[in-house]
This record gives structure tokens, sequence and C-alpha cells, in this order.
């Protein structure tokens, strides 16, 4: 009964429109779309504050002490009784395990990517896909603990063989394609000549093979021999950082991968293109305003990560010796303002406090500053793929 | 952590507040430093328990301690130092005559891998050490090993008692040391890494580190109990004039069989 009334209401609704209803339906429309647009705004503003706020106490710092003792001094001794606030050592390793875990997380989520959307079989890549997103489920002090406790005493005992095995994994296939691939360009010049090309293929890929295993064994043994002093270093936090980015990397590339649609395959394949091809040479361009995304929102998840660095960074304030020992102990901005906050708060308005602040101003500037510069190459791509 | 501290003291303000006017002289106040802190509250309960006394203790540090006392603020001044001249003097121009007691001893371990063959170090090489002037373990008698450094965070007391008996106040720690957030995480990193020296509390050591001889003492209860081991302090409860009645009482708690305990299962050493 009810339901068939209701069905009346909303047909009759839908073609004589009373003036009552008009003036309620357009209130409704206004309330709800200035609802809508209060909840957007207040996000906007919530982010306006934070950084108000956190600018409010980082300027009283600079004004105390200056610009340069932070920015070019390693000497970080804030609770002696002339403090001393010298950030350089911390901005670098800050910037050293973002560079570090981008450099492990880029090339990798980025290939998962790649393999989920346009190489493994949809039944694979159900399973796969929500399995590398669990990465981003477990809490950052449980990364950090397994960093502690687990990682840093292995990486003491056998860092030498971890990273040469490491080593082999990794650059052992890039190996044996970069020797077919140079054996065949040397050889294809030659053209017609098949038998004499395959002989000379044959001995130039036998050659260029025994070049490489050499390098693989040399590099691989000069890994080996390295004795891991601390296994609380930056090597540490970029690998865990790095897992802790993955899922972000892979999740947004692979929709952004999945986005550009069977047409544009399809319309490649009909091209006679291989699935190399499709990949490389449409696929990838066609999605890189994405993947750009992902990559710049995984850094950003390492860049902020704290707990994880707090653990297991060691957390020395001094610049590694030499600069890109990544075997050594850092310490980063955000390990710092959760250590040193403890006390901090106990003697407000003093520098011990408000450097901290200048130090979280530093790094919300410079998420804004990576946010706009990723916007500005996402639109420069758009035009260049729209044809203008 | 901090709002429950807040909230236990402005609850032990209100109960104080309430059953003051009744009982003016059955309460105690105490204030002062966080190092004896645990051992003020765990006598405070005890107290309360079995005297019906209500204690009040406030931790706001030694020197705000000694403040206090001279105010007339407080009934004891809680204090991981001993009192200084100035304080000494302002307590002496208002009429009050400060009188420490050692309630209990503090000692720190330095600690090493156990595999480290080095047992003992002298005060002025582990403050070479932390200073960085010495970086490797054979210079100080070891195997090659470079030296890897582990110290507490700034704002920890126990940091603060190690720089100030062992490093010097003045002399800055060195930028290669890694620093850990408690007694826990530095025993756990010196108990993984071979090269490393931390130090922990007294009441942290067990097996899996070892401890070191400092200018030829090794830490146990009984060397810092004589004095012999020089990483140790005693810890101060400060009166005005020579205790009587509940105060005489709360202080002599260290010297009862059950304060005894409270006092070694807080980490700390007995004096008595």
């Amino acid at each position: 009964m009810s339901q068939t009334n209701l069905g009346e209401n909303r047909m009759s609704g839908a073609f004589v429109v009373s003036a009552r209803k008009r003036t309620i339906q357009k209130g409704m429309k206004f309330a709800g779309e200035g609802l809508l647009f209060a909840i957007a705004s207040f996000v906007a503003v919530v982010v306006l504050f934070i950084f108000f706020f956190v600018a409010r106490d980082a300027i009283p710092f600079f004004q105390l002490r200056g610009f340069a003792e932070f920015f070019t001094s390693t000497s970080w001794y804030p609770a002696d009784a002339p403090g001393e606030f010298g950030a350089l050592a911390i901005i670098y390793g800050s910037a050293m395990v973002t560079v570090g875990s981008a450099l492990i997380a880029v090339p990798l989520g980025v290939a998962a990517a790649i393999c989920l959307s346009d190489v493994l079989p949809f039944s694979v890549r159900q399973y796969a896909k929500p399995v590398i997103e669990m990465l981003a489920a477990i809490p950052s002090v449980a990364y950090g603990f397994f960093a502690l406790v687990i990682f840093a005493p292995l990486l003491q005992n056998f860092g030498g063989p971890i990273m040469m095995w490491a080593w082999w994994l990794i650059a052992g296939p890039f190996m044996i394609l970069a020797v077919i691939v140079l054996a065949d360009l040397l050889t294809s010049k030659d053209g017609e000549q098949q038998s004499g090309t395959n002989v000379k293929r044959v001995v130039l890929s036998i050659l260029f093979s025994i070049i490489a295993l050499g390098f693989l064994y040399w590099v691989g043994m000069s890994l080996n021999a390295i004795q891991v002093m601390t296994g609380t270093n930056a090597l540490n936090v970029s690998i865990i950082l790095s897992f802790m980015a993955l899922p972000t990397i892979v999740s947004v590339s692979e929709d952004s991968l999945q986005a550009v649609g069977r047409e544009l395959r399809e319309g490649s394949y009909a091209l006679g293109a291989t699935r190399a091809e499709t990949i490389v040479k449409t696929v990838l361009p066609a999605a890189s305003s994405g993947i750009l995304a992902a990559v710049i929102l995984g850094i950003m998840r390492a860049l902020g990560e704290t707990m994880v660095v707090w653990m297991a960074s060691g957390n020395s304030s001094h610049i590694p010796d030499p600069w890109y020992n990544y075997l050594d102990s850092i310490r980063t901005l955000t390990a710092t303002i959760a250590g040193d906050m403890g006390e901090a708060d106990q003697v407000t308005g003093s520098a011990r406090y408000h450097v901290l602040f200048a130090m979280g101003l530093l790094l919300l500037i410079f998420s804004f500053i990576s946010n706009l510069v990723s916007e500005r190459i996402v639109v420069r791509q758009r035009k260049i793929l729209s044809g203008q | 952590m901090k709002i429950l501290k807040k909230l236990f003291l402005l609850v032990a303000v209100l109960s104080f507040a309430a059953t003051a006017p009744a009982q003016a002289k059955d309460s105690l106040v105490l204030d002062g430093s966080t190092t004896v802190g645990p051992i003020a509250k765990s006598f405070a309960a005890y107290f309360t328990k079995n005297y019906g006394v209500q204690v009040t203790v406030s931790e706001s540090g030694s020197g705000n301690g000694a403040k206090s006392l001279i105010n007339g603020a407080c009934d004891i001044a809680n204090m991981s130092r001993g009192m200084k001249d100035a304080e000494v003097a302002a307590a002496k121009s208002k009429g009050v005559d400060p009188v420490a007691h050692v309630v209990a001893l503090d000692g720190i371990a330095v600690v090493v891998h156990p595999s480290n063959f080095v047992s003992a170090l002298t005060t002025e090489q582990i403050r070479d050490i932390y200073r960085g002037k010495v970086t490797n373990w054979n210079q100080v008698g070891g195997p090659s090993a470079k030296i890897v450094v582990i110290q507490r965070e700034s704002n920890s007391g126990t940091q603060d008692l190690f720089r100030s008996l062992v490093v010097g106040k003045k002399n800055p720690i060195t930028k290669r040391a890694e620093t850990q957030a408690s007694n826990g995480a530095v025993k756990s990193r010196v108990a993984t890494t071979p090269a490393a020296i931390g130090f922990i509390g007294l009441g942290f050591v067990d097996d899996s580190v070892k401890s070191l001889s400092v200018d030829g003492v090794k830490p146990s209860v009984e060397t810092v109990k004589d004095g012999s081991y020089p990483v140790a302090r005693p810890l101060f409860m400060v009166t005005d004039g020579q205790p009587t009645g509940n105060v005489k009482k709360f202080i002599e708690l260290n010297r009862t069989e059950d304060g005894k305990q409270m006092i070694s299962e807080l980490g700390y050493v007995n004096k008595y």
C-alpha cells in the first residue's frame, strides 16, 4: 500500500511541480550545496590554521637565533645551558632517508603496479593487490619495533651478505637483459649475413656475460666485506620506510594505469605494437601524471614518518662520513620533534621550544612545495597529452 | 602521562583540602625531584594506608622543591642533589634550617655487549668515549671496532646524572652518539650491538649486557651503598630542622623492612 502511494507521489512530483514544492526543492538544494561547501572549505581552513599556528610559534625562534645557525651549523645541543640549535645535520638526515626510501620504493612500486595492471591475469591481481595494500594497515610502531629489534641486529650480523644477495638479485636480471640487448644491437647492423651474425652474436654474448658476471661478483664481494657497525642506520630506516610507502605508490599508480583504459591499449596493439611497446610507449606516458602523484604521495609518507625513524635511525645528529654513507646512524626532523617535545613544553617561550616549530614549519613548507611542483607537472603533462 | 599526573595532583589536592581543616596535623606535603618522586609516592601510599595520614607528593624538580621548603609550602623537599650554598643562605634568612636525609642511593651502570672483552674503564676513558676523543675500542684495550656510543634523550634524568658525574656538564657529548628513549631501549641496543657502549639505571642491568667496572669498582648494590662506585648519587629528603612526629616517621620509612623492599623494587639502592 504505502509503497504504491510513495510511487504515485514521486510520479506526480516529477510531472507537476507546485510552487511550494519548488521552493522546498530550491531550499534543499541551497542547504545541501551550502553544507558541502562548508565541509570542503572547513578542510582548507584546517590546513591554513595548522600553517598559521605552526608559523606563529616558529617565527620567534628565528627572531631569537637568526637563520644562519639553524641552516648551517651541525651542532645540535638544545638542552645545554647556552643551547646550540644547528639543524643542518638533521635536515640532511631527513633528506637522506627520504631519498633512500624513494630509490627503493619508486622503481619497485611502479614495476609492481605495471605488473598488476598489465601483466598478471585478473584472478591473480584480485588477490595480490589487497595483500600489498595490507602493508598500509600495519601500525608504524610495529614497523619501528621490527626495525629496532629484528632488522637492526640482522643488519649488524649479516649486513654484508644481505647487501651482496640483494645486489645479485636486483642487478642479476638487469645484467642478463643488458647482455642480450647489447649483443643484439651490436650484431644487428650486419644485416644479411645470417650465419656470420649468429656466430658473432654468440661470441659477443659470451664475452659480455663474462664481463657482467665478473662485475656482479666483484661488487657483490665488496659489499660482502662491509662490516656494519650499527644496525640502527639510514639504510635500515630507508628500507622500512620504502615498505611503508609501497602500498601508496602501488595502489595509486595501479589505479592510474587502469584508468588509461582499453581503447588506448587496443589501439596500440592494432598498430602492431607488442605488449612491452604498448606498456612503455602508450600506457606509461598516458598514466604518467597519476604515477607522479603516487610517487609524491609515497615520498611524503616517508618524509613525514616519525615512529620508525625515532626508534630505528639511531638519532645521532651528525652528517654521515662520507656523506653518502647509508650505514651510519642519522637523525631526522620528525624524530627530533617527537623526542624533544617532552621536555621542551616545560620551557615554553624559549628557543628550545620554538626550534621544534621551526622544524615543523620546514616540513610543512617542503610538502607544500612538492605538492605544488607535482601539480604543475600534472598540468603540463595533460597539455602535452592533449596535443596542445 | 602529563594529564594523568595533573589529574592525580588535582585529586590529591582536593582530598587534602577536604581533610585539611579537620586534621591539619595529620597531613604531609612533599615537593621536588622527579627522580625521588617514585620513592616518595610509594612511601606516601604506604603511609596513608598504615597511619591514616594524607600525603601529597608533587614532582616539580629539585630546585622547586628547595624553594617550596624555604617558603614553608612543603614539609619535605625531595632532592636528587645537595642543597646549593645560595639555597642554604636563602633558607637561613627565612629562618629555615635545612637538614638533608639520604633516603636511598641511585647508581648508573656503564654497559657493553657481553662479547666485548673490555671489562673495566676509568672515568676519564668513558668521558673521552662520550666526548668523541676515543672512537675505537682498541684505544682502550678492546677489540678493533668503531665504538657505537649510545646516550639517552635530553630530558632523561639518567642522562643528566651521567653528564654531570662522568662527562662534565660543560662538555658536549659527541654528535655521533645515538639516542634512545628509555633504559630498556638502550639495554636492547647494547645487547644486540657488539661494539656498543651505553648507560642504564642499576636496576635494569641483567645478563643480556655486561656492566663495566668504573675506576676499578664493579657497580652493585654494595659498591653504590659504600660510596666506592663513582657513577652514583645519594637521593635526599630535606626537612626544616630535625624532623619530628609524622615527618620523622615518614623519612625513617627507609629503615623499615617494607620501606627497603619498596626502594629496591623501584630499582634504587637502600642506604640501610
